[in-house]
Parts: structure tokens; C-alpha cells; sequence
């Protein structure tokens, strides 16, 4: 067995035996460390996927695209493990959650987490499918765990979304199927990415487009695009902060990366109709629809649900864009969005725990009863906003040059969308952490390492990247055409 | 090959299209299982059916997977649910059911004008397939947004779920993932029953979606 195997084996045997075993364990204080602690092993070990891989099978696969989102994907896993051990007791003793549910909740992360790893690595396009369909039921049940009536409709409305979505993914995913059938026949290589992308060319274009289509809006309900995200911000301001801190961070992201996948096949076929477009309608509607719900909002987690909205809408545009820069733009924001949005999750965790509660109303006045807290959100807030030098700035400045240099026209509504987001955040927060301070004094106990260590990655991303991750995402840039 | 098995597999399809029809005019709970149960009846036989004319011999397990949860154990389930939450009474319906119906030929017309054209290169058998299965699809779409109960919504997802099965056995020769989905369908539909329709009971009073609306969070 090579050493990309072993790493490979790695990354999805570890959450799955973590997840049986937490599943067996009643002491929540134990079970929080082997959660971390497993997170962690998975992290090591997708790191060992940048040294050496794996031979490409017919059902698994690493390649330079994956491998960028599975290190990001365990990396934000681990963090907010760390984050969830601290963030618990304090659920623990307010009785949102009793240690029954705590068992069920860290069984259920570790699916979560293998779920998603096994969507990244799938060659083939049905066990992508079916990894994706139980990252959501997984978060599904975990959104509703505090069984409110809120959390329950949230639950719901989110199954039911969500379920509509990956039905018509499947749909899609079968389509792909016929159409590869036609020209490589029957078995696992109609079925396997890696035979798809080298063949698509010899594909019927017709069925192609109509299986784009469908994937589109089954994955892209996943993605969270306007008109088909209405789960999305029940879904992030009903479950436990941490939960919001994975789906937004790292399940939208996978939901994504399907459809890149299929993109790139799209892409492939001179005759079929060509992706792009359609992804930059949908971001750009996205984007502004989001911007402007953004004012609205008077539940923080919900608010910043609808920014997830937005970045993914940006995201989904520089995708749909194409061209080397445009991508470039695309997985750096990527790659930003996620670490700032759970980082930003990781905060209003701590600040709906002191103040109990996640109106926003009645948050106020933060850096004068918490200032680390209050002026770390401060830093959250300018980082997700595109101020400089973070991360998101940069990014976001790349997306709209790109534009610039290509579409002048769509630029416009690119750049009015940012703006107007900016400022819907902007004067959210400072209702939040200025002012005369309302509320409990509680003083937080959770830690806020992994709040540091994500802003602190951002910020060194937005003033220097190292030449070897710059190499790596231009590789991947020019893979996704 | 011969027509009769083209005229076979045409018909358990079309049937499927049918039952998901009367899916959609149904007044009353036990109606509406009754009718889901002849659904999966008839999805077990043409999945059947695909695997003896294609050969398939995995397929059969598939369609007994079918047969014994998603025509017997899940109606038996719903049937308990229905009786012990007492809500055999008229089912609320967000549309008219005329509407429904109307809307309903459209769907299944724009399946049949969407599928044949682009499926013309394919196997006759898959082609004509894929317009059924996109239909049962979007009635079963369609039944999730007319109805108000969680208990036919899930119905609904069922029957929505079928026609992606029927889809994929029509679907000559696709790997192993029929056996992966049906597993899933599965598990979906005991999730649905099991946790969400249970805890909604705990918590309310009626398993109806309006009910879950008004403790909206974010009302301005």
C-alpha cells in the first residue's frame, strides 16, 4: 500500500470509526476530545495528500483540484471541533442540550465530516451523489436538535429543500450517465469523473445540457443560490453555532465543488451549451438578492446566513466567469470565505452565550463589556465586508478586475452588490459593538483560539501568500478552464 | 428485442405516471397511503421487469427492497402515525385540486417534450423511460407544494423518489448505484418517519406545515 493509500484510507476511515465509537460513548467531556481529536488525525492526514497520492480508481480520486478543498475541508472540521468542545458546556448548563443529544450531536459531526470527505474524493459520480445526500441528512438532524418548534421547522423546511434538490441531482447525475453510456458503453467508466472529462467530447451535447440543468439547481439548492436558498438561513440560525460554522464554511463549499465537477465535463464538449453563463446569472442574482436581505435581518446567525448567500453568489460568479484569473479569484475566495464565515460563526457563538440571546436588538455595546470578543467580531466583520489587507479583499478585488477586463457591463451589478452588502454589515455591526451596552455582563469563558487562528490565517492571506499555495491554485485554475 | 417487452415495461411505467395522478386528487390520509402503497407495487414489478429483460439479475433485489419497505413497511408505519395523531380527516391543499390537475397534465406534457427530442440517439427503451420517470418526478414535486400535512409531503418525496428508481433501472446497465439509492430512499423515509414526524408530534399538536410557519424566527 503506497503512502497517498494509506492517507486516502485515512481521511475516510478515521471519522467513520470516530463516529461509532463516539456513538458508544456517554461522557460528553470525553467524547468532545476524542471528536477533536479525530478531526485532528483527519486534518494530518489530508495534509499527507499534498506529498504523495493515491492511483485513481473507478469510485475514488485525488487530484490537485480536490485536494485544495479536502485539506480546507478537514482544517475548518478540526477548528471547529475545538470551538464545539468549549462552546457545549455552556449548552450543557443552560439546558439547551442534555448529554443524551450531546452523544448523538458528536456521532453525528464525525458523519458529517466523512460525508463530506467522501463527496470530495468520489470518481464516481453516484457516490459523489450519495456522500453529498448524507452530509445533509446528517446536518438535517442536527439542526434540529434543540427541538424548538423554530428548530424543528428549520429541520424540516431544510429536509425538504434539501431533498428536493438532491433528487434532482440524482436526476441529473442518471442523465450524465446516458449520455456517457452512448459513447463508452456500459459499467463503472460511464460513471467515473476521471473517464467523463477525457471522453465528454464524444458525448450527445443534448443530453448533456438537459443533465446540466438539473444538476444545477439540485446542487445549486445545496449551494444555497437565490431563488432555491430558502432553507439556508433557517437551517444556519436554528442549530447549534457550530453546525453553522461547517455548513456554511464547508458544505456549501462541497455542494460547489459538484458542480464544478460537472462544469469541467460541460466544459469539455465543444457542442453543449456552455455553463457559464447560467452560474453568472445565478451568482449575480444571488449576490444581490442577498445584499439587499442583508439590511432586513434582526437575528445576527440569520444575518450572517444571508452573507453566506452572498459570497457564494460571488464565488459561483468568478467560477462561472472562467479563465485562469477568474478561477484564481474564484478559489481564493473560496478558500477565504470559509475560514472567515466560520470564524465569524465561532464569535457570535460566544457572543449570543454571554448575552443569551441572538437578537440583535439586544446585543449591544460589545467592546465595552467584552472587548477581546467585541473587537475580534470588529475584525470578523471589516475581514467578510472585503476591507483590506484580508484575505477577502484581495479576492474579491481579483473577481472584479477580472470582470472588468472581459465584461465591463457585468461589473456593475457585481460591484453594486459588494457595496451594498458592505454596507448592510457595516452598520449592523456597529449596533452590536458600540454603544451603550445592553445585556448580560456573563463573562466568556469558551476559547478563542480558533476564532485567532482563523482570523490570523485571513489577514496573512490578504498581505502575503506563499508561492507554493500560489503555484498549487493556479494549477488547479487552469484545470477548471 | 421483442415489443412485448417494450409494451410491458411501458405499461408498469405509465401506471406509475397514472398512480401519481390519483396521488394528487386524493381527499383523505388512508386514501393517499393506499394509493403510495399501489405506487411501490407497481415500481417493484417494472423494476422486476427491467432486470429479466436486461439481464440484470442485481436488479431483482432492488425491486424486492422495494416490495418489502416502500409497500409494506412504510404503509404500515404511516397508516399507525395517521391513526394514533388522528388526522384522517380532509387533507388542506395549498391549490385547488383542479388547478393541481391541470398543472399536473402540463408537467407530464413539458417531461414528454423535454425527454423524447434529446433522448433520441438513446436506447428506445431508456428514452421513453426517461420522459415517464421525469414525470412521476415532477408530480411528485408538485404534490409536495400543494399539500399542507408533513405526512403527504413525505408521500410526495416518496413518490418523487420512485420515479428517480424507475429512472435509474431504465438506465441500461448503470453501476451499482441502484442498490446505494434505494438504501438511501430507505433511510430517508425512516428518517422522515422516525424523528421528524415524531418529534413534530411531541412539540405540536398537528403535523401541519402552516402550524410549524407561525414560529417563524425573524419576523419583522
Amino acid at each position: 500500500m503506497s503512502f497517498g493509500s494509506f492517507a486516502l484510507t485515512a481521511v475516510l476511515l478515521i471519522p467513520v470509526s470516530a463516529a461509532v465509537v463516539l456513538a458508544l460513548i456517554a461522557n460528553y467531556n470525553i467524547s468532545a476530545r476524542i471528536n477533536v481529536l479525530a478531526a485532528m488525525a483527519t486534518f494530518l492526514s489530508a495534509a499527507l495528500l499534498f506529498v504523495d497520492r493515491p492511483p485513481t480508481t473507478s469510485y475514488l480520486i485525488v487530484d490537485d483540484m480536490n485536494t485544495v478543498f479536502i485539506v480546507l475541508n478537514t482544517f475548518v472540521g478540526f477548528t471547529t471541533s475545538v470551538f464545539s468542545a468549549s462552546y457545549i458546556d455552556h449548552e450543557l448548563e443552560s439546558g439547551k442540550l442534555t448529554p443524551t443529544y450531546l452523544r448523538f450531536y458528536h456521532a453525528m459531526y464525525q458523519v458529517l465530516l466523512f460525508g463530506m470527505n467522501l463527496a470530495l474524493v468520489s470518481n464516481n459520480i453516484g457516490l459523489m451523489w450519495v456522500a453529498i445526500e448524507l452530509a445533509t441528512l446528517s446536518t438535517v438532524l442536527m439542526v434540529g436538535i434543540y427541538r424548538t418548534p423554530q428548530a424543528l421547522e428549520a429541520a424540516w423546511k431544510y429536509f425538504i429543500l434539501g431533498s428536493v434538490g438532491i433528487a434532482l441531482a440524482l436526476y441529473g447525475t442518471i442523465l450524465i450517465y446516458l449520455a456517457a453510456q452512448g459513447a463508452i458503453g456500459e459499467g463503472l467508466d460511464a460513471m467515473a469523473w476521471s473517464v467523463l472529462v477525457k471522453r465528454a467530447a464524444s458525448f450527445d451535447p443534448a443530453l448533456l445540457n438537459l443533465a446540466f440543468v438539473f444538476l444545477l439547481l439540485g446542487y445549486g439548492t445545496k449551494v444555497g443560490l437565490a431563488p432555491l436558498h430558502a432553507w439556508l438561513p433557517d437551517a444556519h440560525a436554528e442549530g447549534p453555532t457550530p453546525i453553522s460554522a461547517v455548513l456554511s464554511g464547508l458544505l456549501l463549499n462541497v455542494a460547489l465543488f459538484a458542480l464544478l465537477r460537472f462544469k469541467m465535463v460541460m466544459a469539455a464538449n465543444a457542442k453543449a451549451l456552455a455553463p457559464g453563463p447560467l452560474m453568472v446569472t445565478m451568482g449575480l442574482v444571488s449576490l444581490i438578492f442577498a445584499a439587499f436581505m442583508l439590511y432586513r435581518r434582526r437575528d445576527i446567525k440569520r444575518m450572517f446566513a444571508y452573507s453566506s448567500i452572498e459570497h457564494m453568489g460571488i464565488i459561483t460568479f468568478a467560477f462561472g466567469m472562467g479563465g485562469p484569473i477568474a478561477n484564481f479569484a474564484g478559489l481564493l475566495h473560496m478558500t477565504m470565505h470559509s475560514l472567515t464565515k466560520s470564524g465569524i460563526f465561532f464569535a457570535v457563538g460566544h457572543v449570543a452565550q454571554v448575552k443569551g440571546t441572538q437578537q440583535m436588538a439586544g446585543i449591544r455595546g460589545l467592546t465595552v463589556t467584552h472587548p477581546v470578543l467585541g473587537w475580534t467580531l470588529v475584525i470578523g466583520v471589516l475581514a467578510i465586508s472585503g476591507v483590506p489587507p484580508f484575505g477577502i479583499f484581495m479576492s474579491e478585488f481579483l473577481v472584479v478586475t477580472s470582470t472588468f477586463s472581459r465584461q465591463p457591463w457585468l461589473a456593475l451589478p457585481l460591484i453594486i452588490g459588494i457595496l451594498l452588502a458592505f454596507g448592510a454589515l457595516i452598520l449592523r455591526m456597529q449596533g452590536l459593538v458600540f454603544g451603550e451596552p445592553t445585556g448580560s455582563n456573563a463573562p466568556d469563558r469558551a476559547s478563542l483560539v480558533p476564532l485567532f487562528a482563523h482570523f490570523g490565517l485571513v489577514l496573512a492571506a490578504g498581505i502575503f501568500i506563499p508561492p507554493l499555495f500560489v503555484a498549487w491554485f493556479q494549477t488547479v485554475a487552469a484545470m477548471l478552464g | 428485442m421483442p415489443s412485448l417487452f417494450f409494451d410491458f415495461a411501458h405499461l408498469l411505467a405509465g401506471s406509475l405516471v397514472l398512480l401519481s395522478f390519483m396521488l394528487l386528487y386524493q381527499s383523505r390520509m388512508i386514501g393517499v397511503i393506499n394509493i403510495f402503497t399501489a405506487h411501490a407495487v407497481v415500481l417493484a414489478t417494472s423494476i422486476a421487469w427491467q432486470a429479466y429483460i436486461q439481464n440484470a439479475p442485481h436488479l431483482y433485489f432492488t425491486a424486492a427492497m422495494a416490495l418489502v419497505f416502500k409497500a409494506i413497511v412504510i404503509p404500515i408505519a404511516l397508516v399507525r402515525i395517521v391513526e394514533r395523531l388522528h388526522i384522517h380527516r380532509t387533507i388542506d391543499t395549498a391549490v385547488g385540486i383542479g388547478a393541481t390537475m391541470l398543472l399536473g397534465m402540463l408537467l407530464v406534457a413539458l417531461s414528454i417534450v423535454v425527454m423524447l427530442p434529446v433522448t433520441a440517439a438513446s436506447d428506445p427503451l431508456a428514452r421513453e423511460d426517461m420522459a415517464f420517470a421525469l414525470s412521476v418526478v415532477l408530480l411528485g414535486l408538485l404534490m409536495m407544494v400543494s399539500r399542507r400535512n408533513a405526512v403527504s409531503q413525505v408521500i410526495g418525496f416518496m413518490s418523487l423518489e420512485n420515479g428517480l428508481i424507475l429512472a435509474a433501472t431504465g438506465a441500461k446497465g448503470m453501476p451499482l448505484v441502484v442498490e446505494i439509492s434505494v438504501a438511501f430512499s430507505v433511510l430517508i423515509a425512516f428518517i422522515v418517519i422516525g424523528i421528524v414526524i415524531f418529534r413534530i408530534r411531541e412539540r405540536f399538536d398537528s403535523v401541519d406545515v402552516p402550524d410549524l410557519d407561525r414560529a417563524r424566527g425573524d419576523q419583522p
